[in-house]
């Protein structure tokens, strides 16, 4: 056991749990591609055999041309770039009015006591309900999508944020008291910084969120999106165009989560606040 | 010096009547809930006494000052700081950060062997080192009294005995005077020129101390084997009148 490798200065029986460790990872994400590539292909087996029909339930080769097609009449950035840029406009709007709200009524306990009720009433609410209210007030377009994917995640992350806030360290803001900090000092050196994995947590939450409040947006009044052509595709009954709208859909959803994983570990780096 | 919550009113502390000499190490014990604390925060200018007043130099304390240094009971460092921003905390707070006073935190950083430490972060750091930054921190803003609010019932007894030394002998050589809040009664005695023993809520001063230890040089660990040590940590005990 003490037999070291001369050049590492690593033991045998560590060398061969290492090697554990890789292969079993390994053997984990060969599973992963392997469930993907045998979904897709059973599917358009079942298809080709006529075992099931394709003219509803589509089949993979038939979503590879239409996104061909898409690609030819040069939609197909055109409706996932208007996705996309809806969803990132509602979530960061969402994320950055609800923690200035969350600051608002950090700093006034009256007001925040006073809107409690309604807070949790909004929260309750399917604020997919208000977007009828949007469209008739800000008309029927991006803006309107916007707002109902800002509605979807605005509540939620002023809760959470607030609850954040309030949750942090009594201690620490006495610590601060004792060199004498006004409350901007207390919240600009402890309670915004403390509460960072929080307000970073809501982005993440937002992300999901602010997915749902666009495509029901795009179901609702639009003439561009995936939402717009998922909706247009059963209408006309292509499901081709509805699978290829979902599939592209959730590619851009998962690229944008992990966008979000990325700035969270670059602005958390170095683990400054894996204690907090 | 009394709290008000809906179920009533608690008369934390009464009758309190002390005086801290310049340069005098006072520790104050008590049992649980005795209003230690609160004696500390009233000092501090956190709080403000129901009747009475507390004067610090001569003049009325009307809110935190910078001529009082706090310790809390955790080193409470912040995480997303390096330990030199954290011990510049206070110079940022109280707007005096400049040149100057950036050379004396490096000064105490690179006296009391943290210089090389300054732009890690806390858990990088080990306990006893984390303490010695909180404590640079508070002394950053120059403070003639340290106040100890239980500054090392956080750690583990072997790592609390030794920061204990470390932060005593540092008071010493920075000549602060200090006051220490503690329910250690050897903790209170080893450091300590006075202990005070107050009483159960409503907390009053029970009786007083002045520490006569033959020792040759007074540093905590010394003190310990002093004999006179346990002659005061009997009586000490008896006047906390603690039954379970």
């Amino acid at each position: 056991m003490d037999r070291l490798n001369d050049k590492t200065g690593i033991s045998d029986e560590h060398k061969q749990f290492l090697k554990k460790v890789r292969m079993r990872r390994k053997l984990i994400l060969s599973a992963r591609i392997l469930l993907l590539v045998a979904f897709f292909a059973l599917w358009e087996l079942l298809a080709v055999l006529g075992l099931i029909d394709p003219f509803i339930t589509s089949q993979p080769s038939r979503i590879i041309d239409t996104i061909a097609d898409l690609y030819r009449q040069g939609v197909l950035f055109y409706h996932t770039g208007i996705t996309c840029l809806e969803t990132v406009i509602g979530f960061l709007l969402g994320t950055i009015a609800g923690t200035i709200i969350a600051v608002i009524l950090w700093w006034s306990e009256f007001l925040s006591k006073v809107l409690e009720p309604y807070l949790v009433v909004l929260n309750s609410l399917p604020k997919i309900a208000l977007g009828p209210i949007f469209i008739v007030w800000i008309g029927a377009g991006p803006s309107s999508i916007i707002a109902i994917a800002l509605t979807i995640s605005l509540v939620v992350t002023i809760l959470e944020v607030l609850n954040g806030f309030i949750s942090v360290d009594q201690d620490k803001i006495k610590l601060v008291k004792t060199f004498g900090a006004n409350r901007i000092q207390v919240l600009t050196k402890v309670v915004l910084p403390s509460s960072y994995p929080v307000i970073i947590n809501a982005l993440k939450v937002n992300v999901g969120l602010s997915w749902v409040g666009v495509i029901v947006g795009e179901f609702l009044v639009s003439r561009a999106g995936l939402g717009y052509l998922i909706v247009y595709g059963g209408q006309v009954f292509q499901l081709d165009l509805v699978m290829t709208s979902v599939l592209i859909l959730s590619v851009a959803a998962a690229l944008m989560y992990q966008g979000v994983v990325y700035i969270e570990k670059s602005l958390l780096k170095s683990g400054k606040h894996t204690s907090a | 010096m009394k709290y008000h919550s809906l179920n009533g009113e608690v008369s934390a502390l009464e009758n309190i009547n002390l005086t801290v000499q310049e340069g005098e190490f006072v520790s104050i014990v008590g049992p649980s809930g005795c209003g230690k604390s609160t004696l500390l925060s009233l000092m501090a200018g956190l709080l403000f006494p129901s009747e009475g007043s507390v004067l610090v130099g001569g003049k009325k304390v009307t809110g935190p000052t910078r001529q009082v240094g706090y310790m809390l009971q955790k080193d409470y460092l912040f995480e997303w700081r390096t330990i030199f921003e954290n011990v510049i905390l206070g110079l940022e707070i109280t707007g005096t950060l400049n040149t100057d006073t950036r050379k004396y935190v490096e000064g105490l950083l690179e006296t009391y062997g943290l210089y090389d430490f300054k732009d890690k972060y806390p858990h990088q750091l080990s306990g006893g080192m984390r303490q010695r930054a909180a404590l640079i921190r508070t002394l950053s803003i120059k403070p003639e009294i340290l106040l100890l609010d239980e500054a090392f019932s956080a750690l583990d007894y072997q790592t609390r005995l030794a920061v204990a030394e470390d932060i005593f002998s540092i008071i010493k050589r920075e000549n602060k005077t200090a006051v220490l809040v503690t329910h250690d009664i050897a903790e209170s005695i080893s450091m300590a020129d006075r202990v005070i023993v107050l009483t159960k809520r409503p907390g009053t001063i029970k009786s007083i101390y002045d520490i006569c230890l033959t020792c040759d040089r007074k540093t905590p660990m010394s003190c310990r084997e002093a004999p006179e040590f346990r002659y005061y940590f009997n009586k000490i005990w008896k006047d906390l009148d603690i039954h379970v």
